[in-house]
């Protein structure tokens, strides 16, 4: 057993840590997500560039680091605590997953312009009436000739406005929550027929709602196979849930250790608020819960990997996480008082985050259900 | 013991009912609906309907406008005018200060004052909170110092800051707690004074608060001369006038009948809403059961209320026991903007305000603010003496700790 990290990997953490000391502190974050275009592109070429991070998970004949799920825990629980908005998570983890995956033919030139910083990807997966079931779609993908037209609206599709490329959750058969005829289509967002709107989302993000109207797609769009996509869909979204833990992680750690800092200084009836017992203890259980997180973000990145154990590892985790999200920030927020509630305290912005984290991708609800058909349905 | 209206009550419910169906303004309805930010204007067309109406200020007494209502009828008027999403009349006014000054004010400055409060002529503001005292409200800072002016009238000199100040852009004029004493026990030294806000020397800055939204201010005060005959009370006991203030900011804060039409509106939205498996969400088992539990909290706090107001009516005043009714109260509205936007799924995410038009379709509309009621509405476990607080005042008053 070894819950220590290599040289490489402790390597990777010093050279996102420091290039966002240096460049992503919270006044430059406000700037850059309060006006257009919400992102910051020279980061992202920086994260190209200079620090060689978007081949993180990729094997080192596609140009990548050679790492795998603790790499990209490691990116995004740094990405956590520094609330970055860049689309590390769509493009690398969901996008870089979906082509290692399916063995599409060019998977190896696409992840080569995700290593690059110019291909940029987000995941059209939600649709208005999906909720979390990922087998609920009604965009439907119909043969035509050797490629395939494809129709529909797509929910909330986070890092839209940023995106090359839309990977696409379509129907080519069945019913709108059968399990078998969903197929993944990879779409260039410039595509006649696809149109966008897109917004600013409450934690600081954009996204846009996306619609698709006879979008005439190639053959060579399918990514993995036609109508059995949603085994595909479920790994790729649980990876992109593993690393999620990891982000929230880092936005835990700080409302944490942020609150104690806070408490610490702030000082009502002649002492500082952290000498009472009452605020001890609170800050106590968040601590508990931050700690419980990390633990479920290392079990779920260890057992990403393994088919057999990888579905429950993920909804248990996700629960864990999205509990520790609500508690930790609430409470960040009632220790610091009325300052929490300010828009010019970072507190605020992390609790914003932690929030959106406790229902993306499944909700703890969601998830305590899945948790539940796959482990105590299995014995009864 | 029994629960039943008499008659006469039901004869009021139903009038009562009429009246905000009939008289209920179209353009502050149309606002409401639209989910945006009221214009001072807006604010207060309602209160001047009640104004007219004479219904303006149930629990005053009758002599200065009171309605001379039972404990019944009041519950009755507080659970319809829920019913309806009738705009609650602001507080600062008429349930804040008017009290304060019914109880402790002289009789010219009642003949002044309250009057405008009940017509809505003038905007009050509460200038309590300041940077470093919170919840120990009792260390404030605000400096008060006596001095007879060239015109040999006799002024107080205020320097200082206020926060949190609820709604202060608005203002016409504030109560304030400020320190006339240095030298004395922090509550002992502290004076309640009206101060017109635009006095020389006042400015008012926003505060933004997490969700966006503009409500609360920073109030700083820079040599502003304040009449001495604008003091309530007598000088160095104003703590007496503000804990009584602070009795009945709690009373109402419960806000059962409001929570009440929340979980209404909590139960459409969640019936419209799909589950994972493509049944109303309402019927998806760990939704309803959080939704029940709701429900049979806001029943214990409802019947809490109940008794509390029974108390009141038979004499007592509101106790240490309204500390409950805040901490339940706030619990449970908490509770409810977190289910509504757990209901609303992707489209909780979605910051539409500032998209102006260009937010039609991008989700139900019920969907949109949901996210920044709930960030909005941790305030309230914070605000009026924070939960902490009100348990250390159970501990202390009620059990004796």
């Amino acid at each position: 057993m070894d819950f220590s990290f290599t040289e490489e990997q402790s390597m990777l953490r010093d050279t996102v840590a420091s290039y966002l000391a240096d460049h992503y502190d919270f006044d430059k974050r406000r700037a850059a997500v309060s006006k257009e275009p919400g992102w910051r592109p020279e980061v992202w070429k920086a994260f190209a560039e200079e620090l060689g991070i978007l081949g993180a998970p990729f094997s080192e004949d596609l140009g990548g680091l050679g790492g795998g799920p603790i790499d990209n825990m490691i990116v995004m629980e740094e990405f956590g605590k520094a609330l970055v908005v860049e689309p590390y998570l769509g493009t690398v983890v969901i996008g870089g997953g979906f082509l290692k995956h399916s063995g599409h033919a060019g998977a190896a030139d696409l992840i080569g312009g995700i290593i690059e910083g110019k291909n940029l990807f987000a995941f059209a997966q939600a649709e208005p009436q999906s909720r979390y079931n990922l087998a609920s779609v009604a965009t439907t993908a119909k043969k035509d000739g050797a490629g395939w037209i494809l129709n529909g609206h797509k929910a909330v599709v986070m890092g839209a406005p940023f995106a090359t490329h839309l990977f696409v959750t379509a129907r080519t058969s069945g019913a709108e929550r059968d399990a078998g005829g969903i197929s993944v289509f990879l779409v260039d967002k410039a595509a006649k027929g696809v149109t966008t709107r897109d917004y600013p989302t409450v934690d600081g993000n954009r996204a846009s709602e996306v619609y698709f109207e006879n979008v005439s797609v190639g053959a060579d769009a399918l990514i993995g196979t036609a109508d059995n996509g949603l085994p595909l869909v479920e790994k790729v979204v649980d990876e992109t849930i593993a690393a999620m833990c990891a982000e929230a992680c880092g936005v835990l750690s700080k409302l944490h250790t942020g609150t104690v800092e806070y408490t610490k200084q702030r000082k009502q009836f002649g002492a500082p608020i952290s000498s009472f017992q009452v605020l001890q203890h609170r800050m106590v259980d968040m601590f508990i819960n931050v700690e419980q997180a990390i633990s479920m973000t290392y079990m779920a990145n260890i057992k990403v990997t393994d088919e057999a154990e990888r579905a429950k590892a993920i909804s248990a985790a996700k629960v864990q996480i999205g509990k520790a999200c609500r508690f930790v920030g609430q409470n960040a927020i009632q220790l610091h008082g009325g300052m929490g509630m300010t828009d010019e305290m970072a507190i605020g912005h992390y609790f914003k985050r932690a929030t959106m984290i406790e229902s993306a991708f499944g909700s703890v609800d969601h998830h305590l259900a899945r948790y539940e058909r796959l482990s105590l349905g299995k014995a009864a | 013991m029994n629960l039943d209206f008499t008659p006469e009550e039901n004869a009021f419910r139903d009038e009562v009912r009429a009246f905000i169906k009939d008289n209920y303004p179209a353009r502050l309805r149309a606002a409401q609906d639209e989910g945006r930010a009221l214009t001072k204007e807006e604010y207060l067309l309602w209160h001047k309907v009640l104004a007219k109406k004479g219904w303006l200020a149930p629990s005053w007494p009758v002599e200065h406008g009171g309605t001379g209502w039972t404990p019944t009828q009041k519950y009755i008027w507080s659970e319809e005018t829920a019913r309806a999403d009738c705009l609650a009349v602001l507080p600062f006014g008429v349930s804040m200060l008017a009290p304060v000054l019914y109880t402790f004010g002289t009789e010219e400055q009642k003949k002044r004052f309250l009057p405008d409060i009940y017509n809505g002529e003038v905007w009050w503001c509460q200038g309590y909170s300041e940077p470093g005292a919170g919840s120990d409200l009792a260390s404030l800072k605000c400096k008060a110092e006596r001095m007879t002016a060239d015109d040999g009238k006799e002024y107080y000199i205020v320097n200082g800051q206020k926060t949190w100040t609820t709604l202060g852009q608005h203002a016409d004029w504030g109560f304030f707690l400020v320190r006339t004493d240095p030298d004395s026990k922090p509550q002992s030294g502290i004076s309640f004074l009206l101060i017109d806000m635009k006095t020389p020397g006042i400015s008012v800055r926003p505060i933004i608060t997490l969700e966006g939204g503009h409500e609360v201010n920073d109030v700083f005060l820079d040599n502003v001369k304040v009449p001495v005959e604008n003091r309530i009370f007598h000088e160095n006991q104003g703590w007496t006038c503000a804990k009584a203030l602070l009795a009945h900011e709690r009373s109402g804060i419960a806000g059962v009948a409001r929570s009440k039409r929340n979980l209404e509106k909590l139960r459409t939205i969640a019936g419209t809403e799909r589950s994972d498996v493509g049944g109303s969400l309402i019927d998806e088992a760990f939704f309803k059961r959080k939704v029940a539990e709701l429900e049979i909290d806001l029943t214990a706090l409802e019947f809490t209320e109940l008794r509390t107001l029974a108390g009141e009516s038979s004499g007592k005043g509101p106790g240490p026991e309204s500390s409950i009714l805040k901490i339940k109260g706030t619990e449970i509205q908490q509770r409810l903007q977190e289910l509504a936007l757990e209901a609303v799924g992707h489209y909780g995410a979605p910051f539409l305000r500032d998209l102006q038009g260009n937010n039609l379709g991008i989700g139900p509309d019920y969907a949109d603010g949901l996210a920044g009621e709930m960030f909005n509405g941790r305030k309230t476990s914070i605000y009026g003496g924070s939960n902490e607080i009100q348990r250390n005042i159970i501990a202390k008053a009620v059990l004796g700790l």
